[in-house]
């Protein structure tokens, strides 16, 4: 049997969803309100799902201690009350939606020394939920 | 394939502790977890079911059966009761959600892949809730 242990974390962002290289007529079309020129924002709700062997002595796959200060540090530390277009460098030429922040987030914590990162989720309302495990890498 | 979920709630009480640890290591590791006099949670599980159903009843499982299952095997063992010293399968055992998850995984796979059943699900997911922000997947292996 596989072990997977998910933890719920939580950020509030602005963003914008909007392509330079597109026309303001096209990004309205794609983007509707989104693409709203003064950004806008949501309370994200982060789903962080990590698996490996349970350690006999602890009875943990890993410690959530490790877990949180490896996420608050990596990730909720640099988006959580930011305008992420603008205040995070990977969204400077990659367009902030649900599905590029899992990506980013995924690739971000891919490297977490305690466990094997399963899966990453985002619920960037309570009718719109994402979730991501995959080979993006965030500075190719 | 169709996958059917039932979900029961009990609460309990635990701690963290281990007799090998010191206690200035078991406070460092288990930090409030390690509280002696034991603290609880209201519990949320979620057990999923997948099977084809039958075609004679247009069932996964009998969701009657399943409900019994899961007040014998689980909430008779583990409602309002302290798990470190009042569930024998969790006796010795640290009781983190990660090994609360495997006892109940352990408890209802004979119980549920059983061919005497009506319907032929087979146990496919064990999600146990500790608080709304932590939970644990328990998957049968090759699913």
């Amino acid at each position: 049997m596989k072990v997977i242990l998910h933890r719920r974390y939580r950020f509030s962002a602005a963003h914008r969803l909007h392509q330079p290289g597109w026309s303001p007529e096209e990004n309205r079309r794609v983007y509707g309100k989104c693409a709203n020129e003064h950004g806008h924002g949501h309370n994200y709700v982060l789903d962080v799902a990590v698996t490996g062997p349970v350690d006999p002595s602890t009875g943990m796959v890993t410690n959530l201690a490790d877990l949180d200060t490896y996420v608050g540090s990596h990730i909720l530390d640099e988006f959580d009350h930011v305008y992420l277009n603008e205040q995070v460098p990977a969204f400077r030429s990659l367009v902030p939606t649900a599905e590029n922040i899992c990506r980013v987030v995924y690739d971000r914590l891919r490297a977490y020394p305690h466990a094997r990162l399963a899966a990453v989720g985002l619920e960037e309302t309570g009718a719109n939920s994402f979730e991501y495990a995959g080979e993006f890498r965030e500075n190719d | 394939m169709v996958y059917l979920t039932r979900k029961v709630e009990f609460s309990a009480s635990h701690l963290y502790h281990n007799p090998d640890f010191s206690p200035e290591e078991n406070r460092r590791i288990f930090g409030k977890c390690n509280n002696p006099h034991g603290h609880g949670h209201n519990y949320v599980l979620e057990v999923t079911i997948a099977g084809e159903p039958d075609p004679r009843t247009g069932m996964v499982l009998d969701l009657k059966e399943l409900k019994d299952i899961l007040q014998r095997e689980i909430l008779d063992r583990m409602d309002h009761r302290f798990l470190n010293y009042e569930v024998p399968e969790l006796a010795g055992k640290i009781p983190t959600t990660e090994t609360i998850a495997m006892t109940i995984w352990q408890l209802l796979e004979p119980r549920i892949n059983n061919p005497g059943h009506r319907g032929q699900g087979r146990l496919h997911r064990v999600r146990l809730y500790e608080t709304p922000d932590l939970f644990v997947d328990c998957i049968g292996n090759g699913q």
